[in-house]
């Protein structure tokens, strides 16, 4: 018995700061979205009120398609980018040192430091990369000044800036492979690309799989970039889901559709979030 | 060892000096392109073609960029907020960890589950009613918004509920029989022989906690209050662009000088909780 009230003693700030910042917010956050808040009067029930709102809110549907955009330029680029980087990265023997440090150098940067660098450096007059296309005789992009290249522009920026984190990742799961797989491999005749294949791949298919769905679940609520580079825009075309709900929340104080936005974005990313554990659970066993 | 090619050959010199100059180009030619920039007035900057190296140095940037954004006062914002972070996450945790692995209470498990639940959750969910909550707890302007919300870590506390488990049942025994209560043992016993993964959580703690936007954007409405993340996006229209750019450089230095000296500990942390090959 003593064993138990001690035991609770140790688990009681804990206990308290989950109830108040996690388990209350959670209910807290399913009731807002039913609900009208002004903080002048009380909060009145308005049921599907907040979710028919969002529906016939034309953004409501550019936010979605922009967000699932984004994330799927970020598993093309930002899932095989670092994976590449990785399996060559495995085969060389000398700076190995130099180039774990560079890779991870901008995981370490501040997003909003990041993102105002590359806006400068996305600037199309005098920015690096305009000066450069331009030096070498290419053609130049407005980057984030079009609706067309804004949010790829974001895309490049998050991978350049993530990519440390992923690519050290599959680096270690790639040195857990035993040379064997690849001898034999060799053995039957196999090239660089089938060995890439048919070992590789299937050698490293859970880290590649949970971090595959570890990136949705973080794409999918890109905030700081869009916010700091483009607002938005231009034509709307950077406006995420989740910039969205900043701006229902806290541009037009409008608490309970905020919420119900919250809580769509939770289902949806429930399903990845679900998998994801069950991976990492079957990985573990 | 050899996986995919054969070391030595002429292709694996190719390789390495491509992967060399492209590492370069990529992850270091940006960044000095920033601390030289930093040095060019702004004309130099808007001019075409760019300058490599600057033709007017100006080295005064970066005590002109301390003074404009007055930096000192935000970067101790930002170190009371991330060191502040830290050992609020390191009081809750810790005890909380240490009675889920060895004390064994009644329920243990079930607290533990309802922890890891809120993992499923994207932190985002949560930022409406989270943030109407520090409202309610007249939190606002208070590093304390930040603080308490982050120490509601359940990943931290199943990592370190992960490595106590593994510290041997005897050893304990051993500290009792000697007459160690329970906050002795946690203290000389178990602290001591968790420092690796004590440090990582630490590192990541403060790492985290210093590259937030969205949490201090909202916490720190007044001013005065804000981290140097927030109040470099604040400053960053109004700035001339030397300034600026110097201002960057002076905000990102304390998280390049961190990984550089705790680079073991990082690198082995990224992989400590979440990866099996």
């Amino acid at each position: 018995m003593r064993r138990h009230v001690t035991a609770y003693g140790f688990l009681s700030l804990a206990l308290v700061v989950f109830a108040v910042f996690s388990w209350y917010p959670i209910v807290r956050g399913v009731v807002l979205s039913f609900q009208q808040v002004n903080f002048v009067s009380d909060p009145e029930w308005v049921g599907w009120e907040n979710f028919q709102r969002l529906f016939d809110d034309p953004l409501f549907a550019v936010a979605w398609r922009n967000t699932a955009w984004f994330t799927v330029l970020a598993l093309v680029i930002g899932f095989g980018v670092p994976f590449l980087t990785a399996v060559v990265l495995n085969e060389l023997r000398h700076a190995k040192g130099y180039f774990r440090l560079l890779v991870y150098l901008p995981v370490m940067l501040p997003p909003v430091v990041t993102a105002l660098l590359w806006k400068w450096f996305y600037d199309p007059g005098p920015g690096l990369f305009n000066s450069v296309l331009r030096e070498l005789g290419l053609p130049t992009s407005q980057w984030l000044d079009s609706g067309n290249t804004a949010l790829i522009s974001i895309v490049l920026l998050t991978t350049w800036a993530n990519m440390g984190s992923a690519t050290l990742i599959y680096l270690a799961a790639l040195q857990t492979i035993p040379g064997e797989l690849y001898e034999a491999a060799e053995l039957d005749g196999a090239g660089i690309a089938r060995k890439v294949w048919h070992v590789t791949i299937p050698q490293t298919k859970f880290v590649i799989l949970m971090l595959l769905l570890l990136q949705v679940v973080a794409t999918m609520q890109v905030f700081t970039e869009p916010f700091i580079m483009t607002g938005g825009g231009p034509e709307d075309s950077t406006v995420t889901v989740l910039l969205l709900l900043y701006r229902y929340a806290f541009v037009y104080n409008d608490f309970g559709t905020a919420s119900a936005l919250s809580l769509i974005l939770f289902a949806v990313l429930g399903v990845f979030s679900f998998l994801y554990l069950k991976v990492t659970r079957r990985a573990d066993a | 060892m050899r996986t995919l090619t054969r070391p030595g050959g002429k292709a694996y010199w190719v390789v390495l000096t491509a992967t060399l100059v492209l590492f370069t180009v990529a992850f270091l030619v940006p960044l000095l392109w920033v601390l030289l920039g930093a040095f060019k007035p702004p004309a130099e900057l808007a001019q075409q073609p760019p300058t490599i190296l600057p033709q007017t140095w100006e080295p005064g940037a970066y005590a002109d960029a301390w003074n404009y954004m007055d930096l000192g006062k935000f970067f101790l914002n930002t170190i009371v907020v991330a060191f502040g972070a830290w050992a609020v996450q390191m009081a809750v945790i810790v005890p909380a960890a240490y009675a889920l692995s060895k004390l064994k209470p009644l329920f243990g498990n079930v607290v533990l589950g309802l922890m890891l639940a809120t993992l499923m959750l994207p932190a985002t969910a949560l930022l409406v009613p989270v943030y109407l909550t520090l409202t309610d707890l007249d939190l606002l302007n208070n590093p304390a918004g930040i603080w308490l919300p982050a120490a509601a870590n359940a990943l931290n506390v199943y990592l370190l509920k992960r490595f106590f488990d593994q510290i041997p049942e005897e050893l304990l025994e051993a500290a009792r029989i000697d007459g160690a209560g329970t906050w002795t043992t946690l203290i000389r016993i178990v602290l001591p022989i968790s420092r690796p993964i004590l440090a990582v959580v630490s590192i990541f703690t403060v790492v985290a906690a210093w590259k937030d936007f969205i949490w201090p954007l909202l916490v720190f409405p007044d001013p005065a209050k804000q981290t140097l993340s927030v109040a470099l996006q604040r400053f960053a229209p109004d700035t001339p662009i030397n300034l600026l750019l110097a201002g960057l450089v002076l905000a990102s230095l304390p998280m390049v000088a961190l990984f550089l000296a705790f680079q073991r500990h990082i690198l082995a942390g990224l992989t400590a909780g979440s990866i099996k090959g």
